[in-house]
């Protein structure tokens, strides 16, 4: 479009997503005028905004002022790199979901229940525009007010069927954290203002131009690692991830999972490497510390779950950890101004958010399919799907694939670059750090492969071995909608697999405005089919030329088997070394699975179990895993509140004496403090 | 990327020569072995003879088996053949080299163990989805060791790639790194449980508590268990292959050196008769460990090679 900025092409987009949503609520019963035709609409605006973004990446930031906010307080609004990139995952992630939501709601609300189909849309599209906002907001006043709208547009989404307590429970829960975490952004935010004898310029220009004292910037870097942490569900504000996941909708989750945790990325990458202005080396430290608990915790917890989608809700803990460990990479070698290196950290955080987005909705989408097929979540009622859903479950194996971190799919290629940069920590110039970031690698070493663990069980247990219910046999495979959806996401995952240098070309611009260097000239000196991040001899990955070994082997070892020998085959029952009982039951279960897991890391989980004695006349075997923070942190809170609360009651006596008296003392105390 | 003929050929020939050697690798440990426990042994061809019988007979499926499974074995060969062809067991002048470097191996053989612990999930008995939660129990901690060595010697070669590895270290002069020492214990323990052998899982065996590997394979038949078991015996030559390339990489040959090519082929096979001697001593000496006492000994073999780690990081970066 000539003439047209790709900034005022956003700002388009978003007016699209509001004016879709805003169509749902002409017919907001009408499920098929409404997934049929405004989801797709949406999808297609997802990818217009994806195509602008690609195309505005590489070149100068653009600005624009709107007209709309209060008095004297117009919205800012910005588009650099650092925001295309995420615009692009937004608009690109988005699009797969939305095709994929046009056949997922196709029952008004799961059965008659909850919030009307077009309610849903306006809230939908309402979340899509307002993650748009939060990534184009150049101001302190329009974030907030974008991130707000996000959270809220969420919270009413996540309690779509809010005829169940615990669904509705699992909202409050991620309303409160979200606020709380909005509250330390907003101060970070007026910390970098600069205060009272600061500029009190509140756009994001003002904020680079202030000086902060070391103690004030680290206060604001603080402020913001908790805030945006958690939105992202770093540790210890992690709770309300799973729960508010598996109770959303699985679009939805999908959109959650995928999208809205980069948005809090995106936030701490703004904060920390372009408006604070300044970079302490134990910043992070701090990250990388807090990166590695919660990816380790993620990814212990993800393997004993026994719900389909709160063992997907961890897993998504687990590779925000390890978006946070790449983080504190980057910063330790900001600070010390080893910005090559930093800039192989910061593609593989760049890397890791796109990759993630894409496997992550994936699988929340396959456990969409897998709920609307048989109405079932919890892995212990599932099994066998690979027979009547073949198209979600090849493609689910996809996302397994990536989200295992194994080559070559997408997850692979962040860790890997992740990886290389931890090789080059001993090169730190300071005596313990260039010693103990090293040992990182190990936790990170471990996390991946436990993570294959949690795969491994959540692929198995649902599509593998024999259905563990008879109604599982009426299971359907996915719509072509849906199927469309999915194969999108599975597209991405594998584009992003096996073409990083062409990928990393193109992110390569948000790396250099960060941090005046990037891996681009690498990429292009080798070639587009090889990720040499140093150079060839250090190391090198060809993911394309991976790939087209094994298939190539595998394609050439069949034909070859078949001519040489045969190809004949013949059916029979399960030979299971002449065991004859061979009933569903016989398999593992989902806590039979995990068992080794939970046996090992013992310590690490809080578990309820009963086991059945020999008098029991229907015994039973049962365990519950809880989280510890649960115990140790939110409760002994929860309890410190309402105990404050029922003092806080006293003041409260319902004598208007007292209260004037209040009022009047409150009066002299201003007056006290706000003297000339 | 230099890209030539001869180089192609050599490529060709390394494949080629893992293909035919791997099984002979495992007739000889399977020899060694019966030598060591006074029994009389199979003949060296033994895994061969199996093979061709294994690939003329018919493939009995069960009946809930579905399309996983039957790709399962020719993925896991894929990745096999892979693994081998990107280490240098002769030479270092691989055109395959730069697909994948160290770590992208350990990704290899992550690949190959997820494919096979689904495949033994697939059919849904009882064993199967036991072997399979074993296996991954068993590479978890396997894999972060396999992992932390390279890393190891990546900080002392200062690259990951395999053939720069061996480059390197092969012109070093012999100094004994204490770092690389810890290593090497860590990878001959991640080498026994990766490729299932005592003290973790013992590849003799069909008993119902202690299997691991074979219990994943039970429902396998014909040409599919040839190929699965052609990809264990390429595991462990690629597995003996990665050690002699990290530890002993002494007469790998170079770039255009034909005559070091030539001698190299003898020197490989004296190293992996050593080798695979060592290793049916390992097996004879040792008995096989509960399954929960495995954990133990990955966790050691990964607190091995974080101290290897560790020793590199606190004295060598000093000298």
């Amino acid at each position: 479009m000539p003439g047209l900025l790709p900034i005022d092409t956003l700002l388009i987009v978003a007016c699209a997503w509001l004016a879709i949503g805003a169509a749902g609520l002409v017919a907001p019963r009408n499920t098929r005028f409404i997934a049929r035709t405004l989801f797709p609409l949406g999808a297609l605006v997802g990818i217009v905004a994806g195509l602008v973004a690609l195309g505005s990446l590489g070149s100068p930031a653009q600005t624009a002022v709107l007209a709309i906010g209060l008095p004297d307080l117009p919205f800012h609004l910005r588009l650099d790199n650092l925001s295309a990139v995420f615009v692009l995952l937004l608009g690109i992630v988005s699009a797969g979901i939305s095709i994929y939501a046009a056949g997922y709601f196709r029952h008004p609300g799961q059965g008659g229940q909850g919030t009307a189909p077009g309610v849903l849309c306006v809230e939908y599209h309402l979340f899509l525009a307002s993650m748009l906002m939060v990534l184009l907001a150049d101001d302190a006043y329009a974030f907030m007010v974008a991130w707000e709208t996000m959270a809220l547009s969420s919270f009413f989404l996540v309690t779509t069927d809010h005829r169940h307590a615990a669904i509705r429970q699992a909202g409050y829960l991620y309303l409160l954290i979200a606020h709380v975490g909005a509250i330390a952004i907003l101060l970070s935010f007026g910390v970098m203002t600069g205060g009272v004898g600061g500029s009190g310029d509140y756009t994001f220009a003002g904020m680079r131009a202030q000086e902060l004292s070391p103690f004030w910037g680290s206060v604001a870097f603080l402020l913001a690692l908790f805030g945006f942490g958690a939105k992202a569900g770093l540790l210890p504000v992690h709770v309300w991830l799973p729960e508010a996941h598996p109770a959303a909708p699985s679009p939805v989750s999908a959109l959650m999972s995928g999208v809205m945790l980069k948005t809090a990325i995106y936030g701490l990458l703004r904060v920390s490497f372009d408006l604070v202005g300044m970079t302490l080396w134990w910043w992070g430290v701090v990250a990388l510390a807090i990166g590695l608990l919660t990816a380790l915790f993620g990814v212990f917890y993800a393997t004993v779950q026994s719900d389909m989608k709160r063992l997907l809700a961890y897993s998504s803990i687990e590779n925000i950890g390890l978006i946070a460990v790449g983080i504190g990479l980057t910063l330790i070698f900001h600070a010390y101004a080893m910005e090559a290196l930093a800039a192989l950290a910061l593609t593989a955080v760049l890397y890791h958010c796109l990759a993630h987005a894409g496997f992550k909705s994936l699988l929340f989408l396959c456990t969409g399919s897998v709920l609307h097929a048989t109405k079932e979540r919890s892995l212990g009622k599932l099994g066998g799907l690979i027979g009547p859903m073949p198209w979600v479950a090849w493609l689910a194996l996809a996302g397994v694939i990536a989200g295992a971190g194994l080559p070559p799919l997408s997850g692979f290629v962040s860790e890997w670059l992740l990886l290389q940069g931890f090789l080059f920590s001993p090169g730190l110039p300071h005596p313990w750090l260039n010693m103990v970031v090293p040992v990182a690698a190990a936790i990170v070493a471990l996390v991946a492969a436990l993570a294959g663990f949690a795969m491994v069980k959540f692929y198995g247990i649902i599509f593998l071995g024999q259905m563990r219910e008879p109604a599982l046999k009426d299971a359907h495979d996915a719509g072509p909608w849906e199927r469309l959806g999915l194969v999108w996401l599975g597209g991405l995952t594998l584009l992003l697999g096996v073409l990083p240098g062409t990928i990393i070309l193109r992110i390569d611009a948000a790396t250099q405005q960060l941090l005046g260097k990037g891996l681009a000239d690498r990429v292009a000196e080798n070639g587009w089919w090889m990720l040499a991040p140093i150079s060839p001899e250090r190391a090198s990955y060809e993911p394309l030329l991976f790939l087209a070994f094994i298939v190539a082997t595998l394609l050439f070892g069949r034909w070859l088997v078949r001519r040489l020998y045969h190809g004949r085959v013949r059916r029979s029952p399960a030979w299971d070394c002449g065991y004859h009982f061979q009933g569903p039951r016989a398999q593992d279960t989902a806590e039979g699975f995990s068992q080794p897991i939970r046996r090992i890391f013992e310590p690490m989980f809080r578990m309820e179990r009963h086991f059945p004695t020999l008098r029991d006349k229907e015994p039973y075997y049962s365990v519950k895993v809880e989280d510890h923070f649960w115990y140790w942190l939110y409760l002994p809170v929860a309890r410190a509140a309402a105990w404050v609360s029922t003092l806080i009651t006293h003041l409260q006596g319902g004598r208007i004496a007292v209260y004037l008296m209040y009022s009047f003392v409150t009066l002299i105390l201003l007056l006290l403090v706000a003297r000339p | 990327m230099t890209f030539s003929l001869s180089g192609f050929l050599g490529q060709l020939f390394a494949i080629v020569l893992a293909l035919a050697l791997a099984p002979l690798l495992t007739g000889w440990v399977n020899q060694c072995r019966a030598w060591l426990q006074n029994r009389g042994a199979p003949p060296l061809l033994q895994p061969y003879y199996m093979l061709h019988k294994l690939f003329h007979k018919d493939v009995v499926l069960a009946h809930g088996a579905s399309s996983l499974f039957r790709a399962a074995p020719f993925v896991i060969f894929g990745c096999m053949v892979l693994a081998c062809a990107i280490i240098p067991s002769l030479s270092t002048d691989l055109p395959f080299a730069p697909a994948a470097d160290a770590l992208a191996l350990v990704g290899v053989f992550g690949l190959a163990r997820v494919f096979i612990a689904l495949a033994g999930m697939d059919i849904g008995t009882s064993f199967g989805t036991l072997g399979g939660r074993r296996e991954m129990l068993v590479g978890f901690l396997a894999e972060p060791a396999l992992l932390i060595v390279i890393f190891t010697v990546a900080l002392i070669v200062q690259s990951t790639s395999v053939a720069t590895i061996v480059e390197t270290l092969a012109h070093r002069d012999f100094i004994i790194y204490p770092s690389l020492a810890f290593a090497g214990v860590a990878f001959t323990m991640v080498s026994l449980a990766e490729n299932a052998r005592v003290p973790v899982d013992n590849p003799a065996t069909h008993l119902e508590l202690t299997m691991i590997h074979e219990a994943m394979i039970l429902e396998y038949s014909g040409r599919h268990l040839a190929l699965i078991e052609w990809a264990a015996s390429l595991k462990l030559y690629a597995y003996s292959c990665l050690g002699l390339a990290l530890f002993f990489p002494w007469g790998i040959a170079e770039r255009d050196n034909f005559l070091a090519l030539l001698a190299a082929i003898p020197l490989l096979l004296l190293k992996l008769g050593i080798g695979g001697f060592l290793l049916a001593l390992i097996e004879t000496i040792n008995a096989k460990m509960r399954i929960f006492r495995a954990p133990e000994f990955l966790g050691t073999a990964f607190l091995l090679a974080v101290l290897g780690m560790l020793v590199k990081l606190l004295l060598e970066n000093r000298v």
